[in-house]
């Protein structure tokens, strides 16, 4: 099965059905069927073919989600773009990928126009809501809805590859992970079964739909026919919770910062949202203590407690009557995998041992693209000569019931507000600040972000770089996440033996939680 | 007093969220969200700043964009919350 299909069969089985909330605006499962077939049709008679490579660079909008269907209904591969990305990781993005086709919106056409200079390889782009006159040689997204096309009736098989998610990579470059449509499909399937979802489900999701987990949200409503209540941003919580409650919200997906930021709320009561069937959590585990307040103010709820990587989108979910035995644990595989623990030879461990996860199962990726090393050391050989086994570069251990434990990454990635962040990458745009000598990125603990990232650095004393300085330079260079939040000046940094800047170092030194 | 309330939070914004833009000012009608300044830990920074300088309580049905999307908005809403407690 493809993707796609999950909105063929949906707009056939509820057609009238409400798919999207957004703002005031409602979209039926017809009009997402209709809308992405003629986008899907416009693309093709662009020359968008089977497999080319269609970057979707916008926010969480009406016409991403068009967007995005209408890419696999052309048989191309869609990439997600975080919107606050920079011009310069947009042009890389493209050109790694060699991406033919840019989809956007007018509110970025100066980053895309920037980046479009230095991508040769994007044939066609598309605008959402552009004023005249648009960059050149783009089309107008309402102007390709316009016409009456079609897409090819045979886009592919689900062999093929339905995504490229870009993730964090600990070299500074971000990595393409490769997805087929069997392995979305596999995902979303396991990941509704065991969170129950139905046609009767309202999902409310704030979190970016260029992150795998708010993308799944999309995917994961459409395969089942239920409503997406789509939003911006969590930054006005009483927004959010008021519109919980007008559309009866069922299904609500967070991140620990957004869990710490409605426990920092006062006014909410218990039963103020009676029809809330679920929340998830998932990039890092909860507090303890969150968990309990959490139950506390939405009783109806059941509360899952997950962990994935983008290579697989989802490793482990907590079933909710288990929350209480064990709040530490992020779970079992999801329904249809196997995940364990092995050590340094692939191994499986006894339990209390810590090792390395590894995840089996078909929602495993493909690899990444055009990186045959980073893939060679993610997907290796395990029990069975004919498969290869995903390693996550997570540390876990299992209790004696099988059940699993975050312990640490073996890379450097710093998880903060949900997203993975590249020490390396900050670092990087550190060193294109003149005046900084030397520089490491770290993360310190923060009560809201879980880890804040924190620039210490060196600098030359004749560039009177304030901390002002660090961050406004980051804040164009890099997207809104990856900006540090604190920055520590020292003379110099400290060094292993070999001479090289130690993080492990240099954290030992910043213990002291961020302000 | 007015004039005092707008040079307080505009300086916080300037010195908190206007400096990681690429751009010198903003409008006192214009939105912080829209123009991407703030986020959701951005707000909760602004209404720790607002309790703290000006000895003010929010609740959260007061958290809205109606009382913090722009400096406008802001130093308005402060008013009002003066005005209550003079």
């Amino acid at each position: 099965m493809r993707v796609e299909q999950f909105l063929r069969d949906s707009a056939q089985r509820f057609g009238d059905k409400v798919a999207l909330v957004i703002g005031d605006a409602r979209v039926t499962y017809r009009e997402l069927d209709r809308a992405s077939d003629r986008l899907a049709g416009a693309l093709a008679a662009r020359g968008i073919v089977r497999g080319d490579r269609v970057i979707v660079f916008m926010d969480n909008c009406r016409e991403a989600v068009i967007a995005i269907f209408a890419a696999l209904k052309a048989g191309a591969v869609f990439s997600p773009i975080n919107p606050s990305t920079k011009a310069d990781k947009l042009a890389y993005v493209i050109n790694h990928c060699g991406a033919r086709a840019l989809i956007t919106q007018d509110k970025l056409r100066a980053v895309a126009s920037a980046a479009l200079a230095d991508a040769p390889s994007i044939a066609l782009t598309v605008v959402a809501g552009a004023r005249e006159p648009i960059l050149s040689n783009a089309v107008s997204f309402e102007a390709a809805l316009a016409a009456d096309g079609a897409p090819p009736v045979s886009p592919g098989i689900d062999l093929d590859l339905a995504m490229l998610i870009y993730t964090s990579g600990s070299t500074g470059f971000p990595k393409g992970v490769m997805m087929t449509h069997q392995n979305v499909v596999a995902a979303a399937t396991s990941i509704t079964t065991y969170l129950e979802n139905t046609a009767d489900d309202v999902i409310l999701n704030v979190l970016p739909i260029s992150f795998d987990y708010g993308l799944y949200q999309v995917l994961m409503a459409v395969k089942v026919g239920a409503t997406l209540v789509l939003e911006q941003s969590f930054a006005f919580p009483q927004k959010i919770f008021a519109k919980m409650k007008a559309e009866r919200v069922t299904g609500l997906p967070l991140v620990p910062t957004m869990a710490a930021i409605i426990l920092q709320m006062r006014d909410l009561q218990p039963n103020d949202f009676p029809h809330l069937r679920y929340i998830t959590n998932t990039a890092a585990a909860l507090p303890p203590a969150h968990i309990a307040r959490l139950q506390a103010l939405f009783p109806s709820a059941r509360l899952y407690s997950m962990y994935g990587v983008t290579e697989c989108k989802r490793c482990t979910y907590l079933p909710p009557q288990e929350l209480a035995r064990r709040p530490g644990s992020v779970g079992i595989a999801i329904p249809g995998t196997e995940a364990y623990v092995v050590d340094e030879h692939g191994a499986r461990v006894a339990p209390g041992v810590v090792g390395e996860l590894v995840i089996r199962g078909a929602h495993v990726m493909k690899g990444y693209w055009n990186d045959p090393e980073a893939t060679a050391r993610a997907l290796r050989p395990g029990a069975f000569a004919w498969e290869k086994v995903l390693h996550t570069g997570d540390l876990f251990r299992a209790d004696a019931d099988g059940f699993l434990y975050f312990v640490a990454r073996k890379d450097d990635i710093i998880k903060t507000r949900g997203e993975k962040v590249s020490p390396k990458e900050v670092e990087n745009a550190l060193y294109a600040l003149p005046g900084i000598r030397e520089a490491a990125v770290v993360g310190v603990p923060d009560p809201v972000l879980g880890l804040a990232l924190k620039a210490v650095v060196a600098a030359d004393p004749r560039a009177k770089l304030t901390a002002h300085d660090v961050i406004r330079h980051c804040a164009r260079h890099l997207e809104d996440f990856m900006v540090p939040k604190l920055v520590e000046f020292r003379d110099a940094l400290p060094k292993t033996e070999s001479g090289k800047i130690s993080r492990r170092l240099v954290a030992a030194d910043s213990l002291e939680p961020a302000a | 007093m007015r004039a005092d309330t707008e040079r307080k939070v505009r300086k916080f914004i300037e010195d908190n969220f206007l400096f990681r833009e690429d751009r010198a000012a903003i409008d006192d009608g214009e939105s912080l969200i829209d123009a991407g300044l703030i986020d959701s830990t951005g707000v909760l920074e602004l209404v720790a700043f607002l309790e703290g300088e000006f000895g003010l309580r929010m609740a959260d049905a007061e958290i809205v964009p109606e009382n913090l999307d722009s400096i406008r908005a802001i130093v308005r809403y402060v008013e009002s919350k003066d005005a209550v407690a003079a």
